[in-house]
Formats: structure tokens, C-alpha cells, sequence
């Protein structure tokens, strides 16, 4: 398997839980295979609760595991501390949804971009690297004005390429998406989903992309992963899983989709798992 | 001949806080008894300032230079603050965007859900809870005695929007304004809710103006539509025609610029520069 | 930041504190040379006399005079002098033991933070009068101590604010996309965190230099301070006191300037904190 760069086995991922005195915790991942092939962009799909960002954060190894085993590039990762990551760091980058939340208010854009560079050694000297950041910049369309503000001084949209900037400096192997275009207008959620689908191929990047919105997922990825409550309940290439979903889950998901165009028996139709819960009501 | 339920017309209105910019130019709008319509455009279009407007609830920094909004015959802009109070919150009342902060979590629900009946219809705490188990039971909210002894932290998202839903139909209004209300919703949530608004407006014969940015949720719930930019209409009609055949580029653009999952090459055509300039230009935008 | 620092110096809180401050600064500093007269000097034939404008009152004494015949101006410019430096070290010496410990425990958690947090908890069980007279008692009465009692027991109080606001940013995005990138903790805690912590201590700190100004006076008040010769505004009130029917403005000019420095500081914190970090939230 030498083109699976990033795999996951039996991943269990249990939060809080007190060792000394036997609490239980919250399971929030249970048995979850994944596997990533350099090159492929993968989609983790599901709502919320479903698990697919704690997911995300394990495969980068941002929170720990409570079982399993996590590989990248062969290497088994699943509990290096932070100095075994820290060369493994910039082949694996993360966008994160808010860029407002993502970029330090307090740094400017030129810090925010050059220092990553300068941590891995990717220039010698602050101009080199700033060399680069400015090549991007033009990738990006982004003017080079952008270097000297604040990220609270710039739209939506400049951030969120700014985000994807800080990625891609490092040219890394891998990048984690999680829900970057939730909350972007479709217009500009179809420049950054644009910029990334270029952006991936130029690099040869493999891809893992949170979403919980199947529509966004059907135009990036090749593969996807359907989560629902810390499980994996059905994953395969795109075009097979859209056209004939296996799982009822996958299927009540499709369906929950309203498209623009009308169609009089959506409203009215139910998904079987819909007619299991037919009302609302409280935990007991 | 029926009056229309809401006109707005010519409306406009700036920032003071941004110097004067222009946040709505002209805005016009109708909307019968019982007709939803889906007031639809990007974040900064100026359809929150119109939901906004419509409520009474302008920010001290948006001033409205022109226009009127006629409820029912009656311009709202020009009403008298008691007839005002009257009619807001009774005839006309809000399902809002986020169930989070709309709920007192101080609070029961039951609190929440009574304060209207028994303010404004005068109704006795018996009453205004016999009046809530009903509602609760409208939007299918199973053992809602418990749901109102209950506070809004102990409810899904779904749930407490139900509850939201339940509170905007209380008492009996004739124009609804939701505000997004299934933008923070799980997309399956999501379609239960959009046939919960759906059915309880077509069993009151409820108006409501429906804010969203999603053309898919207009296609499925909205008789009509407006289509904003910039503060300015840039298009409008029924549903059908307008997703069926769209006159103007921008709206064309719109609709190609969605995503579908029945369709892999949609989602990557964003709104092409030209059509921005072209809106633009004919806005009157430097 | 710069930006931010030149938004904070048009607040007018901002130019009311600084300024106010760096006229304190500048009369404590030049005393000496300002001072009209000599502070200690006793002059029995000038006692009690009234401030400017007042009948009976002597050219070159401003403020008046007090029992013992002492310029009451050139005392309260003097005086400046023991509250700013109160001020200054008490203060700074308070924010940056609470500052390290309250970054450390909200950073690193685990047994550091259990082990800190458990520590202030003790400490602030401790009445701190009680504890400031212990010291005393223990060092003697002086400069050194006032100072050492104001930081001793006001670390805890920065200890508490930076901790919980280290972990407000320890959960932002921007810090886990620091972790991504592959910096140290340290690092992160340096530059990413600490920064962002800044508003909220600069306010901190400027009430705490308030507060640590009144300390001094009600220590010197009750002459745990310096000795009582030199000049100190609480010793000037604890002897004001005294005379109150007799010279009143003895008493009323150190509480005045003690009420206006306090102010000063306390509006430059508010002013400072509000033009820092609001920038960021518009």
C-alpha cells in the first residue's frame, strides 16, 4: 500500500473520563477505519455530534487517542509526543472553518505567513521567505497591501485564502479541511473550493474534507465517508455512494437536501429513519 | 379585492455609521395573506435590514430616508409608538435565526411560551398553560408537559426551534418573519422544521417572509421570491419562473455558482466579475 | 499593535491618566528643583498657616503650612515620590509573579496548574491585613516592606485573571493552527497567547497601581510606612487629621492628590484596555 500516506485503524476517542476515580467519560469515536491515498481528496461527512471533527483532529494528532493505531507516510504516529510531530508537522496542515478564529488578531498577515517558513527552514532569511509568501499572494489573487494589516482589516474571503495560504507555504502532503466553506457565500464558496481543487492538483496534495453539506462534498472529493455518531456507517468512491447510497443514513441525508428546483413531494416526503422518530421529545 | 397583507415600497435606507452608505435603495416588495415569500441574497444584500425594518428593530445607526412599509394599509414607518407595540410581537411576529440565544436559559420554556398569551390576551396562568401544551403539541413535540417544565439547555437545537416556531404562531399573527431559521440546523433537522413552518402557515393562513441565502430552501417552502443585492431587487416573481427561467444574469449566476449533489461539475462556477460590474453599473456602485 | 498603541493615546482616559501620571512623574523625579520649599523643614513661627489666597496666608507657601510650620506643597511633591515608587514596583512585582504563574497554569494544566491553583486558594485564605502586619513585624516598618506586603498578597489577583484568560485562548483556532504549524509551547505561549492576554493585564495592572498607592497611604496612615519624617500623603492625612479644625487643608490637599492619582490610573487602565481591545473586536 506505498500510496496510503495517511490511515487510521479502530480509532476509539473517549473525552473526560477521570482514571483515578472510574468515570465514565464521552465516547465519541467508536471502531473508525480511514484511509487517505496521496493525491485523493477524502470527505468526512456528517451532522453535528457525528464525530467527523474529532476525527479530523486525531489523524493530525491534536488530541489523543484511547485506541488505535494512526499511520502517515508509514510511520506509526499514534502517540509521538509533540517533538517526534514536529518535523512530521509541516507535511500534515490544517484549514480551519473561521478564519476569523484561525489568524491571530494581534499579528500581521506578513508574520502570520512568513514565520511557518522560517520555523521549517524553508528560507534562509525573512526576504526569501517573503519571496515566497508573495508568489502566493498572486496565485491567490491577493494584493500584496494584505501583508501589512490585520486580519480583522480584511473580508471574508481574503481570510479564509489567507488560511489556505498558511497551508500551502509549507507544502505539505496532507491538508485537513474542516468545514472551510461553511458559512461563505455560494459565490465565494465557489472561488476557495476552486482554489483548492487547483491548488491540491498542482501540489499532488491528499485531502481529507469535513463538511456537513453532501452538495459541497460531491464537487471536491473522490471519496467519501459518511459519519453518524462516532461511526463510520458508509464510505466509497463518490459516485457510487451518491448514486446508490447503502446506509439509510447516507440516504435520509441526500434526502434532507432541498436543490432549487421545485419539487412538490420533498416537503411531504419522509426518509424511513424520519418515520422511526416521528416526534420530537426529551431524553428520559 | 383582497388588500395585499404587507407593500413595502420605495423603501431605502443608510449607514450614519458608514458615512451614508447606501444600505436598501428602493426596496419594493408585496406579499398576500397566506404567501410565502423567500426574501433571498448574500450576507451584506440588506435582507436582514429589511426583516429588521419590518420588526421595529432597525439599529440606531440605519436611517430609513424613504419609503413605506404598509401592513395591512397601515405604514409602519409613520405609526404612532402604541399602535406600533400593538401590532408587533401579535400581528406580526419573528422566528429567529439562532435557537441558542433565543431562548432565556435563566428561564423555562414554559415562561417564554406564556408571556405573549397571558401579556397580550390576558389570559390567566391555567389558560396560558392549557394554550402552550396545545402549541407544543402543533409542532410535535412529544410529552411537552415536560418540555415546559424544562429549560431551553435541556433541548436539541431542533427542539428549541420547534419551540420558537411554537411561540411565533401563538398568538395568531398574520405575518411571520423568519430569519433564517434553519441556517444553525443539521440539514435533516432542517427539512423537518421547513415542513413544520410550511405546514403551520398554510394551516393559520399565516404571510411570511422568509430570510435565507439558500435557493434550495426557497424552491421547496416559497410561493415567491426577491432576490436582493446591494440593498436593491434584482429580481423577483413566483418560485417556479424565476428558478425555471431567470431573467437576469446575476440570478442565473446565482443558481449555477450552487453546489448539488446530483451533479458533479456544479459548485466550482463562481459569480463571473462581469456580472458584478454589470450589477454594479446598473446600481449606480463606484 | 502600533496601530492599536496610537488608537489608545487619543482616548481622552488615556490623556487624562498618562498625563496626570507624567506630571506626578515629573514632579518626582525634579522635586528638588520644584518644590518651593524644603519639606522637613520646620518653621514653629509659620505654623498652621492657610493656603494662597486665603487671609493670613504666606507668600511661597502654596498649600499652606502645617502644625510644625512644614510647606504642605512641597510635602505632597515629595510624597509623589514614595507613592509612585510604591506604585510602580509594588504593582510590577505583584503582575509578573501572578502573570508567569497564571500563563504557566493555564498553559501547561496538569499537576502545574493543580499545584498553582491550589496555592492561591491557600493564600487568599490568609486575612491580608493580618499578613501585611506580620510583615512588618517581621522586616520593620519601611519602604520595603509596604512594597513587599502590596506584592505578596496582590499576586494572587493576577494569578486568577491571567489563568483564566490564558485558557480562553488556549481554545481559540489560532492556537491550535499554531500546534499545526509545529511551534514549541513555549513559543505559542509567547507569542500567540501572551499578546492576547495584554489588554486584560494592562488594565489589571494600572488598577493595581491604584491600589497599591492607597495601601501605602493607609500604611503610612497608621505609621507602618516610612519613618514619619519623611513625607508621605497617608502620613500628611494621619497628621491632617489632628489639626482638621485648625488647618484643614492639611488634610484636604494629600487626600485630593490621593483621590486625582488614583483616578489618574484607574482611567488610563480602563482607557487602555478599551482602545486595545475593542480594535480587535469592531
Amino acid at each position: 500500500m506505498a500510496d496510503e500516506l495517511l490511515t487510521a485503524r479502530g480509532i476509539d476517542l473517549t473525552y473526560g473520563g477521570n482514571r483515578l476515580f472510574g468515570g465514565p467519560g464521552l465516547k465519541v469515536l467508536h471502531g473508525v477505519d480511514v484511509t487517505i491515498r496521496r493525491g485523493e481528496t477524502v470527505g468526512i461527512v456528517g451532522e453535528s455530534g457525528s464525530g467527523k471533527t474529532t476525527l479530523g483532529r486525531a489523524l493530525l494528532r491534536l488530541v489523543d487517542v484511547s485506541a488505535g493505531e494512526i499511520r502517515f507516510d508509514g510511520q506509526d504516529i499514534t502517540r509521538a509526543r509533540d517533538g517526534q510531530m514536529r518535523p512530521l508537522r509541516r507535511r500534515m496542515q490544517m484549514i480551519f472553518q473561521d478564519p476569523m478564529a484561525s489568524l491571530n488578531p494581534r499579528h500581521s498577515v506578513r508574520r502570520i505567513l512568513v514565520e511557518p517558513i522560517l520555523l521549517h527552514r524553508l528560507a534562509s532569511n525573512g526576504r526569501e521567505a517573503e519571496a515566497r509568501v508573495l508568489k502566493i499572494l498572486d496565485r491567490f489573487t491577493l494584493p500584496r497591501a494584505v501583508l501589512d494589516r490585520n486580519p480583522h482589516e480584511l473580508s471574508g474571503g481574503q481570510r479564509q485564502r489567507i488560511g489556505i495560504a498558511r497551508a500551502a507555504l509549507l507544502e505539505p502532503d496532507f491538508v485537513l479541511a474542516d468545514e472551510i466553506v461553511s458559512g461563505l457565500d455560494v459565490s465565494t464558496q465557489a472561488q476557495v473550493l476552486n482554489l483548492l481543487r487547483d491548488l491540491s492538483r498542482d501540489m499532488g496534495l491528499a485531502m481529507a474534507f469535513i463538511s456537513h453539506d453532501l452538495s459541497v462534498i460531491r464537487a471536491v472529493c473522490d471519496r467519501v465517508y459518511v459519519m453518524r455518531l462516532g461511526k463510520v456507517v458508509e464510505e466509497g468512491r463518490c459516485e457510487d455512494v451518491f448514486a446508490a447510497p447503502k446506509s439509510e443514513f447516507t440516504r435520509a441525508l441526500l434526502d434532507a437536501i432541498p436543490l432549487p428546483e421545485i419539487d412538490p413531494g420533498w416537503l411531504a416526503r419522509k426518509s424511513p429513519l424520519e418515520e422511526a422518530a416521528a416526534a420530537e421529545s426529551l431524553p428520559p | 379585492m383582497t388588500r395585499s397583507l404587507l407593500s413595502i415600497a420605495g423603501l431605502s435606507a443608510v449607514s450614519d455609521r458608514d458615512r451614508g452608505a447606501p444600505i436598501l435603495r428602493k426596496v419594493a416588495l408585496a406579499l398576500e395573506r397566506g404567501e410565502v415569500r423567500g426574501l433571498v441574497g448574500e450576507s451584506g444584500a440588506g435582507k436582514s435590514t429589511i426583516a429588521k425594518a419590518l420588526l421595529g428593530i432597525l439599529p440606531r445607526t440605519v436611517r430609513v430616508t424613504g419609503g413605506t412599509i404598509r401592513f395591512e394599509g397601515r405604514d409602519l414607518l409613520t405609526a404612532p409608538a402604541a399602535v406600533l407595540r400593538q401590532i408587533i410581537g401579535s400581528e406580526i411576529s419573528l422566528i429567529p435565526q439562532d435557537p441558542q440565544t433565543a431562548l432565556n436559559p435563566g428561564r423555562r420554556i414554559e415562561a417564554q411560551l406564556t408571556d405573549g398569551l397571558r401579556l397580550r390576551r390576558g389570559m390567566s396562568a391555567r389558560e396560558a398553560h392549557a394554550r402552550a401544551l396545545t402549541l407544543l403539541e402543533e409542532v410535535h413535540i412529544r410529552e411537552p408537559d415536560r418540555v415546559l417544565r424544562a429549560y431551553p439547555h435541556e433541548l436539541s437545537g431542533g427542539m428549541r426551534q420547534r419551540v420558537l416556531i411554537a411561540s411565533a404562531f401563538a398568538l395568531e399573527p398574520k405575518l411571520v418573519i423568519a430569519d433564517e431559521p434553519t441556517t444553525a440546523l443539521d440539514a435533516t433537522v432542517q427539512k423537518q422544521i421547513l415542513r413544520l413552518i410550511r405546514g403551520m402557515q398554510k394551516a393559520h393562513g399565516t404571510g411570511v417572509v422568509f430570510v435565507t441565502h439558500d435557493l434550495g430552501v426557497v424552491a421547496q417552502i416559497c410561493d415567491s421570491v426577491t432576490l436582493l443585492y446591494a440593498g436593491q431587487v434584482i429580481e423577483e416573481g413566483r418560485t417556479a419562473d424565476v428558478l425555471a427561467s431567470p431573467q437576469h444574469p446575476y440570478t442565473k449566476a446565482l443558481i449555477a455558482a450552487g453546489p448539488r449533489y446530483d451533479r458533479p461539475d456544479a459548485g466550482l462556477k463562481p459569480v463571473p466579475q462581469a456580472v458584478f460590474d454589470q450589477l454594479r453599473a446598473e446600481i449606480g456602485i463606484t | 499593535m502600533g496601530r492599536s498603541f496610537r488608537a489608545a493615546l487619543c482616548d481622552p482616559k488615556v490623556i487624562f491618566g498618562c498625563g496626570f501620571i507624567l506630571v506626578l512623574i515629573v514632579l518626582a523625579i525634579f522635586a528638588p528643583w520644584i518644590a518651593p520649599q524644603d519639606p522637613l523643614e520646620q518653621n514653629l513661627m509659620l505654623g498652621t498657616l492657610p493656603p494662597a489666597g486665603f487671609v493670613d496666608a504666606e507668600p511661597g507657601y502654596w498649600f499652606g503650612t502645617d502644625d510644625l510650620g512644614r510647606d504642605v506643597l512641597s510635602r505632597l511633591i515629595y510624597g509623589s515620590r514614595i507613592a509612585l515608587t510604591v506604585a510602580f514596583i509594588a504593582a510590577g512585582l505583584a503582575a509578573l509573579v501572578g502573570t508567569t504563574l497564571g500563563l504557566l497554569a493555564g498553559w501547561y494544566r496538569g499537576w502545574v496548574e493543580t499545584v498553582i491553583t491550589r496555592l492561591v486558594d491557600i493564600w487568599m485564605a490568609f486575612p491580608p491585613v493580618l499578613l501585611s502586619t506580620l510583615l512588618v513585624a517581621v522586616f520593620g516598618s519601611g519602604l520595603h516592606s509596604v512594597i513587599a506586603a502590596i506584592a505578596i498578597i496582590d499576586w494572587t489577583r493576577f494569578c486568577r485573571v491571567v489563568r483564566s484568560e490564558t485558557m480562553a485562548q488556549a481554545s481559540m483556532d489560532y492556537v491550535t493552527a499554531a500546534r499545526t504549524i509545529g511551534f514549541s509551547r513555549f513559543r505559542i505561549l509567547v507569542s500567540e497567547i501572551l499578546p492576547n492576554v495584554a489588554p486584560v493585564l494592562v488594565a489589571l495592572v494600572s488598577l493595581e497601581m491604584g491600589i497599591a498607592v492607597i495601601v501605602e497611604a493607609i500604611l503610612s496612615f497608621v505609621g507602618l510606612s516610612v519613618s514619619s519624617d519623611t513625607p508621605t500623603w497617608g502620613g500628611m492625612i494621619a497628621q491632617g487629621r489632628q489639626i482638621i479644625y485648625q488647618g484643614w487643608w492639611v488634610m484636604v490637599a494629600p487626600l485630593v492628590m490621593l483621590l486625582l492619582t488614583v483616578l489618574a490610573f484607574n482611567q488610563l487602565g480602563d482607557g487602555l484596555r478599551r482602545a486595545l481591545d475593542p480594535m480587535m473586536r469592531r
